[in-house]
């Protein structure tokens, strides 16, 4: 065994590498993954494709969003009445869904973060249950909290908000507060409380600690629940359909539903496009900033780890 | 909720070490600070109460609006606040209809729907998120990218491509008329239950494949390789090592995706819109967007929720045991 030489060593790992091509090809552990490569690859082309298609016909030079009949940006701006510029009800639709993502990203990120902090730290048995209370909205199915909201908002409390933009924002912040909750509770769970220590050990009070050590650590948790809750807040269509009240405060996700099945035009496409231009600008610029923040190798992929909140 | 009595005992114990080793923890805890140690409390506060006033309080209100009454003037709920006036003859009736009535036949259909999605789920995403965690290689960082894509589309929006493609003049038809496998077209979107299924495993695969991704991800090449060298081929160590290993994360992903397809009704409102395929969520949104009937609708809500309240306990508690076992 200690005479083991490079030569040695060398045999022995070319009879390893030559050994796969002797075994069967189904019990060579080492060869190429061909069948699950190609269910990963149509099912990634299965699952873009449609949206692709969605698009596409954004930029349709006619009616149809089934038949392609050439490259325009008719639907964009070009048509007089029924494009993004020119009706005044997708615009409105626009507008609405941009002020509810911004507001409930303001709303919501402080009120989150805030949570995490001191869900993490406060042990007693009413933390227990608040902590339980917040994880409910999570699993809780989209259509129990529409319901429940409207019915609070139709009765108890519409005499002080009534349905509508106000209604809409409390609904998006009450589901957002718990992904903000989850993501920065994660991330402070992984940073430990080893800076925060030595912080007080040099003779920062707890606040200044917070602000000075922790709250930089948790940057990238706060950027990505931010990301997160503009996302979700933008493509959110049941909380908001429940919640809406009337036409005035309809949103892009209301507008593509209740019009796709009635009247139809290559423009609620193109209101598809910028809902995805929306939220594809918000992951960028989340994913740049928290690439950013760790230079060198490898961070994409943690930042997109990071996205996903899978870490 | 068991972690509280570790908690406590810290916090009570510390001004007086009368047991050392938690007195020493107590120190060395940068969390523990008397002068500030009402901040926690301060800051979970607003978190707190808007949880209460915006999601415990309105899940009561579908109770108080359930068990409560009906102007009979205008139609309207006239909610019961208070348990003491809880009428639950409605929803003994609305209960009736679910189980063996008109609305046995809809509960039915829903959880065909979502038992047929889940199988097309795991079929599909366990094969995708074993090679992308496992076997993708420097492929590994595009790969992730593409599979989270959908996560940021608008569900509708994905929706709209499959409209279009499924239309009677869509791609699709073209390409089935031309091939000659049909003669005429065919409106795949007037009442298919396959294309429901289509669209519900569409809508939410993407949701299913990421946690169980993250679990595949976790598990640890060295157990795998140790299973090789002792002999066991692919398949075997696939079964005996890998499969249970990522049990938790096959479990959280078929709630997270079970959960939201149980109370879907938009999926098949635009890719059916027909009767024969409606599920419970059209029936709730019929009595309760539009119908004057919101008593019945806020029943069914109850009902939904009983049904699912087992997958979100179960989610729940599995998410507090990963969450304390990180903190360890």
């Amino acid at each position: 065994m200690t005479s083991l030489t490079a030569v040695d060593a060398a045999n022995a790992a070319q009879a390893f590498q030559t050994r796969p091509s002797r075994l069967r090809p189904w019990r060579n552990p080492w060869r190429k993954p061909w069948f699950l490569s190609s269910i990963t690859w149509i099912y990634i082309v299965w699952s873009l494709l449609p949206v692709a298609i969605a698009v596409q016909f954004s930029f349709n030079a006619g009616r149809s969003r089934s038949v392609w009949q050439g490259f325009s940006f008719r639907w964009y701006w070009q048509d007089p009445y029924s494009s993004l510029l020119t009706d005044p009800s997708l615009r409105l639709a626009m507008r609405n869904t941009l002020v509810l993502g911004i507001g409930t990203v303001l709303v919501s990120v402080p009120i989150g973060v805030l949570l995490a902090l001191g869900l993490t730290r406060w042990r007693s048995k009413a933390s227990a249950a608040s902590n339980g209370i917040s994880l409910v909205p999570l699993v809780t199915p989209e259509i129990v909290l529409g319901s429940a909201l409207y019915l609070v908002f139709s009765t108890m409390y519409s005499p002080f908000i009534a349905l509508g933009m106000g209604a809409m924002l409390l609904g998006h912040v009450t589901f957002s507060i718990s992904y903000i909750l989850v993501i920065v509770r994660s991330r402070l769970l992984s940073i430990g409380g080893e800076f925060e220590m030595a912080a007080r050990d040099l003779g920062a009070t707890s606040i200044q600690a917070l602000r000075t050590i922790l709250l930089p650590l948790l940057m990238p948790a706060i950027v990505a629940g931010a990301a997160i809750t503009f996302a979700g807040s933008i493509d959110d269509f049941v909380v908001s359909q429940f919640l809406y009240g009337n036409a005035e405060n309809i949103t892009v996700p209301i507008k593509l539903y209740s019009a796709v099945r009635a009247a139809p035009t290559p423009a609620l496409n193109a209101l598809a496009t910028m809902l995805l231009v929306g939220s594809t600008l918000a992951l960028l610029a989340a994913y740049a900033v928290l690439r950013g923040r760790r230079r060198g190798g490898g961070g994409g992929e943690q930042a997109l780890s990071a996205l996903a909140s899978i870490e | 909720m068991t972690d509280s009595s570790g908690g406590t005992a810290l916090v009570e114990a510390a001004p007086e070490p009368v047991q050392p080793p938690k007195s020493v923890k107590a120190q060395k805890d940068p969390t523990f600070d008397r002068s500030t140690r009402r901040l926690w409390p301060l800051f979970s506060m607003p978190g707190t109460v808007w949880l209460l006033l915006l999601f415990v309080v309105p899940f009561y209100g579908v109770f108080a609006v359930a068990f409560g009454q009906v102007d009979f003037l205008f139609n309207t709920p006239i909610p019961a606040w208070n348990p003491l006036h809880w009428q639950f003859t409605l929803f003994g009736e609305v209960l009736h209809a679910s189980v063996d009535g008109p609305f046995s036949a809809v509960w039915r259909r829903t959880f065909g729907y979502v038992i047929a999605s889940l199988v097309l789920c795991v079929a599909i995403g366990y094969p995708v998120a074993y090679y992308v965690a496992r076997l993708a290689g420097r492929r590994r960082g595009l790969l992730l990218a593409l599979i989270l894509a959908p996560w940021w589309i608008n569900y509708i929006t994905r929706m709209l491509g499959w409209m279009s493609i499924l239309d009677p003049t869509g791609p699709l038809n073209r390409f089935l008329l031309h091939v000659g496998v049909i003669n005429h077209a065919i409106n795949f979107l007037g009442g298919y239950p396959a294309v429901v299924v289509l669209g519900l495993v569409y809508g939410y695969l993407p949701f299913f494949i990421v946690p169980l991704y993250a679990s595949l991800d976790r598990i640890d090449q060295r157990l795998l390789e140790a299973s090789r060298d002792l002999g066991v081929g692919s398949v075997r160590t696939f079964l005996h090592v890998t499969l249970p290993l990522s049990r938790m994360g096959l479990i959280t992903a078929l709630v997270i995706t079970a959960l939201p397809m149980a109370g879907d009704y938009y999926t098949n409102q635009l890719l059916s819109g027909a009767p024969k395929t409606t599920m419970i969520g059209n029936t709730i949104y019929y009595y309760l967007g539009g119908g004057s009937q919101k008593n019945v609708g806020a029943c069914l809500v109850i009902q939904l929720s009983l049904l699912l309240l087992v997958f979100m306990a179960y989610y729940l508690v599995l998410t507090q045991r990963a969450a304390k076992e990180a903190s360890r």
